[in-house]
């Protein structure tokens, strides 16, 4: 069997593989390349070594921001996310009524996209500072609250389902065995639900970090980055360079190296992490 | 303590956590609401009062003309042919050709097919700014800047996740029926369509969910390719803002209220479908 399907290689693979190689290898292998160059249009590329890297954190201060905000943003969505995640899960899985409405409820805002999700949170918040005579734009903390609390009413209801299915998948009598050694519910939740939760929680810190880190449409919705690039997110920041001013795409080149270093960098380390975790349990 | 007085306890507090999570769900629902309402109130109201309801006495009720206007601004149904005819196809050909590529990689195991099957979950962790802008200009040179090319570089860029879903899945597919389909005198081709898709069915529905959430949704990769010319849904709400001047938030709104209920509805309708394949998705991501 596998001797003949081998010879059908250009029929099952080849398909596949030329779209993978023209859309993302090449350009994933000239990225890299022509982040060491300066050009406008990929073709009249010249050699200048690390001067766009240096450009990119020297220039102005636009990177480091937007490297800051970013990373800000990161640590305070992940852990709310999952810890108000966690919580709907363990509250959704003692049987209470209306448990599977509740359930479809949460998870919905999932579904929508993130452009829209940005427009309708900048109405709401216009609405609510217009009471104040200020806006969304008015002082960059807004734009950064503004960015958790949409990122949480997005991903809480994600991350709940996943939290319920490790909950659900941990076997009774560990309870059971807990109750008979006089186990509170504190103790239950930290010595049992916890560890027996760890692979879920490996993936829903997983999936939180690489999609606070990546965020792009939110951002542009909701504050476009104003006031003045003060809430700017990496991935807004490369967009504006590569587009925003001509003769800096090698600069925006050098910027989504850095990026994508450090998105494959923190999402080895965070799988690293939490495995070896996952095998002391 | 009697056994009546604990269940009669664990039910009053049943009723409490029920009456919590009401309470929670309302708030995540409003949002949602407030849209809908302040679709159907003039566009000068909806910033000076978001939370009011529309009244005809007031002066803030104005019908149905928002989404006369917001559909007239946008192109909206035009943009919703546009989203539907690219999700539906570039959905089809990802689920059909990386089945067949999961199913390869997973029963032919030598140096390059293990090549193949890294470098596609190496991809998985490339943010797309990373080949944004090449991509961009090789696709405008392959001429895969319309509605038709584009679904092409979904393939490529879809190509990641659901292979590799395939293969994880195809690994626990048993040999034997393949066996047996083959000394009946099948070729791969047939043995592939009649006797292994059938099996991978559960996995194709996830890696439809997850490729239709994404590729509906998706804004920046049809904005760099498309641009204004071919919008589809997301593009037509970013274009309501235009390129100065303030945004009609009342087209705004109608506009909003016209993208979420497509996705309520195929939500409702195929929810198990969704839930089941989010967690899968998740499982093996």
């Amino acid at each position: 069997m596998q001797r003949t399907l081998r010879k059908f290689f250009p029929l099952f693979v080849l398909p596949t593989l030329i779209a993978f190689v023209i859309v993302f290898l090449i350009p994933f292998l000239m990225g890299i390349y022509l982040s060491f160059t300066e050009f406008t249009t990929v073709t009249d590329s010249q050699w200048v070594g690390l001067k766009n890297y240096i450009t990119a954190f020297t220039a102005n201060k636009e990177f480091v921001n937007a490297l800051w905000f970013t990373v800000k943003f990161a640590v305070v969505s992940v852990v709310s996310i999952n810890v108000i995640g966690f919580a709907m899960a363990s509250l959704l899985t003692r049987g209470i009524r209306g448990t599977n409405l509740f359930r479809t409820v949460l998870f919905m805002p999932n579904l929508i996209g993130g452009i829209v999700l940005g427009w309708i949170w900048q109405m709401i918040f216009n609405g609510i500072l217009y009471h104040y005579e200020m806006t969304l734009t008015f002082n960059a903390s807004f734009g950064f609250w503004g960015l958790v609390i949409l990122m949480n009413w997005q991903m809480i209801g994600y991350m709940m389902i996943i939290y319920i299915a490790g909950i659900q998948s941990i076997p009774t009598e560990l309870y059971d065995a807990a109750a008979v050694d006089g186990a509170n519910g504190w103790q239950r939740l930290t010595n049992v639900t916890l560890p027996m939760c760890m692979p879920s929680i490996t993936i829903c810190t997983f999936l939180t970090l690489t999609n606070s880190f990546k965020l792009f449409d939110q951002n542009l919705a909701l504050t476009a980055g104003a006031p003045s690039k003060k809430t700017t997110m990496l991935a807004l920041d490369i967009f504006n360079t590569f587009y925003g001013r001509v003769g800096f795409e090698g600069v925006g080149q050098a910027k989504a190296v850095v990026f994508f270093v450090l998105v494959a960098g923190i999402a080895f380390v965070q799988l690293w992490l939490t495995r070896r975790k996952e095998v002391n349990q | 303590m009697s056994a009546s007085s604990i269940t009669r306890r664990r039910s009053r507090n049943s009723w409490l956590l029920t009456i919590l999570m009401t309470v929670i769900c309302l708030a995540f629902l409003a949002p949602i609401l407030i849209v809908l309402m302040n679709s159907f109130k003039g566009k000068l109201f909806i910033s000076t009062a978001p939370f009011d309801f529309p009244s005809s006495e007031a002066g803030t009720f104005v019908g149905w003309s928002n989404y006369t206007e917001g559909v007239r601004l946008t192109g909206f149904f035009q943009a919703f042919g546009y989203s539907l005819f690219i999700t539906v196809f570039s959905v089809g050909f990802i689920v059909l050709l990386t089945a067949m590529t999961g199913w390869f990689l997973a029963r032919v195991e030598n140096k390059v097919t293990r090549a193949i099957y890294l470098l596609l979950v190496f991809s998985m962790v490339v943010p797309f700014q990373m080949v944004m802008f090449t991509m961009s200009k090789l696709a405008n040179i392959l001429h895969l800047d319309n509605p038709v090319g584009i679904i092409f570089v979904y393939v490529g860029f879809g190509a990641g996740l659901s292979t590799f879903m395939f293969t994880g899945f195809a690994r626990y597919v048993p040999r034997e029926i393949e066996e047996a389909a083959c000394i009946d005198g099948c070729g791969p081709v047939r043995t592939f369509f009649s006797v292994v898709f059938p099996v991978l069915k559960p996995t194709a529905i996830t890696v439809a969910i997850l490729n239709a959430m994404w590729i509906w949704n998706d804004y920046l990769l049809p904005y760099l390719l498309l641009g204004s010319t071919y919008k589809t849904i997301p593009i037509a709400v970013q274009y309501l803002k235009g390129g100065y001047g303030s945004v009609d938030m009342g087209a705004m709104m109608a506009v909003l209220v016209l993208s979420i209920v497509p996705i309520i509805i195929f939500y409702l309708a195929c929810q198990k479908y969704i839930i089941r394949g989010v967690i899968a998705g998740a499982v093996k991501g």
